[in-house]
């Protein structure tokens, strides 16, 4: 049984210009110990995809239909009492602004101690220690001291340390990072991305990247699922994404990747603006942008479907796989020569 | 903090000397003269230059503000009312209790309200509660303090005759003879000039936390700590209140001068003789030593009320720090 399972989720957002379907039947599953990555632009429904499978939206103006199934047991249909155990003791979540997800009134020792005496009956002292360890496992420097600072007192990257220390402190089996990195500068962007790793390794959990930074993605995760306009629109292993992209949208995102090993003149865009999802664009979503646009894609939804020889490489584009393997392999050549 | 205690009662010197002073230009550039006032019905000018004298009022201004400095910091005397000669200490210390229960009945009417009605109409947006809320707000803020206790005087205590139409009790020693008993009947008769002074704060203070309550709720440190998987009650106790009743504390330090000024109103409309109403009662008499003691007694009082806002914010917010 795969730790989180996925299926058809949907969710949309009631709002005074009407029904904006942020996630629309997307779905997928992660085994324990893996590294999922979740890409797409600003909007494409990643986070509220880890903001729906947590229960985090405001319940008064969404709805949400599927099947989010976390050990067997379906975290959209819990009461709130069992899903209140579940979340940040067996799936803890990390947000993208450090700078804002930390309540300034209190210390971090303080947060820190909640977060773990939510879930274990411990005595202030073994939380206190416990907390302790894991500020020092995150490699906050002086831990002792600095437990009893106030998160203003704390630089962006401590913070994000301090928020990853949060999240693991009751070992939780699944980790969802909600663009751990964005808010941080470069050298401290590949310092969360190595502790990450790192504290998957000693601590076995299996962590959902949402991201839009491809390199990020090349970094850390196993499978990688694109989207785009509240859909998956390609679902492969790592590899696959970066040596056989098959969606234009894909090659957009890869294309727009700076490099430092090859030389271009001009990073390619994807021209446009992605679409409103109060009335998405009939057919497949990308066609208004995509440079490949033909006329069945206009009026059918291309269904997410295997490609013919690899069953784990799922992508939903009209386009005929010879023409996709030759632009993938073109696009490839010229700007991603030693990708993956 | 030593540093900053001293630095901000030198300022509170400042502000008491310009406070003083301007009330004593202000007191002499109406153009009346209490010596004439206080000559009776035919004066001679003799009379009138002996009464004149009698209370410094011959000496220039300066003069007489320095004279009233000296009495107030050497004697620690406010001085003897004009008319009546009575002591203003004594004057002031009477009245005060009774401003005071006024003031703080009221205030914790107002933050009693404000917090419940405030707090409930933010988690229910657009409820009933928060509609009726909200035109209570509307009246509340629009309508003066003089005109709703007219109001209410007029419906509740002559109509409906629930509760006294004016008058005082005292909460320790009521007068013998005037039917009063102790706390229940203070409460009792101030229960009306509560409700008409606590009105206007409430309402803006409804405003205030309902807007403060709701713009903390979608704060991402309170998403943070649901996702720790914190119950309701914790995350509303723990992580939104304590963020957004911080500025109440700010408004409720800079509200307390504000609110001695309303007293007036409300006192004179009750006919209940605190502070604000022995204020308007000397005004009319140009009885300078009585004004000048009450906005002494008034300043100093927001003075401190200030200061131990300032104290108690530094102490509740970890971000700010005293220097």
């Amino acid at each position: 049984m795969a730790l989180l399972e996925v299926k058809d989720l949907r969710t949309a957002f009631r709002t005074d210009d009407g029904i904006v379907k942020a996630v629309d039947g997307v779905s997928f599953s992660i085994e324990k110990g893996e590294t999922l990555g979740i890409v797409g632009e600003s909007g494409s429904g990643k986070s509220v995809t880890c903001l729906t499978v947590m229960g985090l939206n405001s319940k008064r103006n969404t709805i949400t239909t599927g099947e989010a199934l976390f050990k067997g047991e379906n975290l959209l249909e819990m009461n709130s009492g069992r899903l209140r155990d579940i979340r940040g003791n067996d799936i803890a979540m990390i947000f993208q602004d450090p700078m804002t997800s930390l309540n300034p009134v209190h210390t971090i020792g303080r947060q820190l101690t909640e977060a773990i005496r939510l879930h274990r009956d411990v005595s202030k002292k073994t939380a206190r220690a416990r907390a302790l360890e894991l500020l020092k496992a995150v490699g906050i420097p002086r831990a002792e001291r600095r437990i009893d600072d106030y998160p203003h007192q704390f630089s962006g990257g401590m913070r994000q340390r301090v928020m990853i220390a949060m999240a693991l402190v009751n070992d939780p089996d699944l980790l969802i990072a909600d663009e751990p990195t964005t808010a941080l500068d470069v050298t401290t962007q590949a310092q969360i991305l190595n502790l990450m790793q790192r504290l998957q390794k000693d601590f076995g959990s299996a962590i959902i990247m949402i991201t839009h930074d491809l390199g990020v993605v090349a970094e850390v995760a196993n499978d990688v699922i694109v989207m785009y306009a509240a859909q998956v629109v390609e679902q492969a292993p790592v590899d696959a994404i970066f040596t056989r992209p098959h969606m234009p949208y894909t090659w957009g995102l890869l294309g727009s990747l700076p490099r430092l090993d090859v030389h271009v003149d001009r990073l390619v865009q994807i021209p446009g603006q992605p679409p409103s999802l109060l009335r998405p664009p009939s057919g497949c979503r990308f066609h208004p942008r995509c440079p490949y646009v033909m006329d069945i894609c206009t009026s059918k939804d291309p269904e997410l479907l295997p490609i013919s020889d690899d069953p784990t490489h799922l992508q939903a584009c009209h386009l005929d796989e010879d023409t996709k393997d030759r632009e993938a392999t073109k696009l490839l050549a010229g700007t991603l020569a030693e990708a993956s | 903090m030593f540093r900053y205690l001293v630095r901000r009662l030198l300022w509170a010197c400042v502000l008491f000397l310009a406070v003083t002073f301007v009330t004593y230009v202000i007191f002499f550039v109406i153009p009346v003269d209490p010596a004439r006032l206080l000559a009776g019905k035919n004066p001679t000018p003799a009379g009138i230059q002996r009464i004149r004298h009698d209370l410094g009022l011959d000496k220039p201004v300066p003069i007489q503000y320095l004279k009233f400095l000296k009495r107030l910091v050497v004697d620690r005397s406010l001085g003897e009312s004009y008319s009546t000669n009575e002591q203003v200490n004594t004057i002031v210390l009477n009245a005060a209790p009774i401003t005071a229960s006024l003031v703080f009945g009221g205030l914790v009417l107002w933050l009693l309200v404000g917090l419940t009605v405030g707090i409930l109409s933010a988690l229910r947006p657009r409820s009933l509660l928060d509609r009726t809320g909200m035109v209570f707000v509307l009246v509340g803020i629009s309508a003066h303090p003089v005109w709703i206790g007219l109001i209410l005087i007029y419906f509740i205590s002559f109509k409906l005759g629930w509760t006294p139409i004016s008058g005082y009790c005292d909460f320790i020693n009521p007068l013998p003879g005037s039917g009063c008993n102790g706390p229940v009947d203070w409460a009792y008769h101030l229960l009306l000039p509560w409700c008409t002074y606590a009105i206007l704060f409430a309402a803006t203070y409804v405003r205030m936390i309902r807007a403060n309550v709701m713009e903390t709720l979608n704060e991402d440190y309170v998403r943070t700590a649901r996702a720790k998987g914190a119950p309701e009650r914790t995350v509303m106790r723990s992580h939104v209140l304590r963020n957004a009743l911080l500025p109440v504390v700010t408004m409720l330090g800079m509200d307390i001068g504000l609110a001695l000024g309303g007293a007036v109103f409300t006192e004179n409309v009750y006919g209940i003789q605190g502070l604000g109403f022995r204020l308007i009662d000397a005004i009319t008499q140009f009885d300078l030593p009585i004004v000048l003691g009450v906005t002494v007694f008034g300043t100093v009082c927001i003075i401190v009320f200030n200061l131990i806002v300032d104290l108690i914010y530094a102490w509740i917010d970890p971000r700010i720090r005293l220097t």
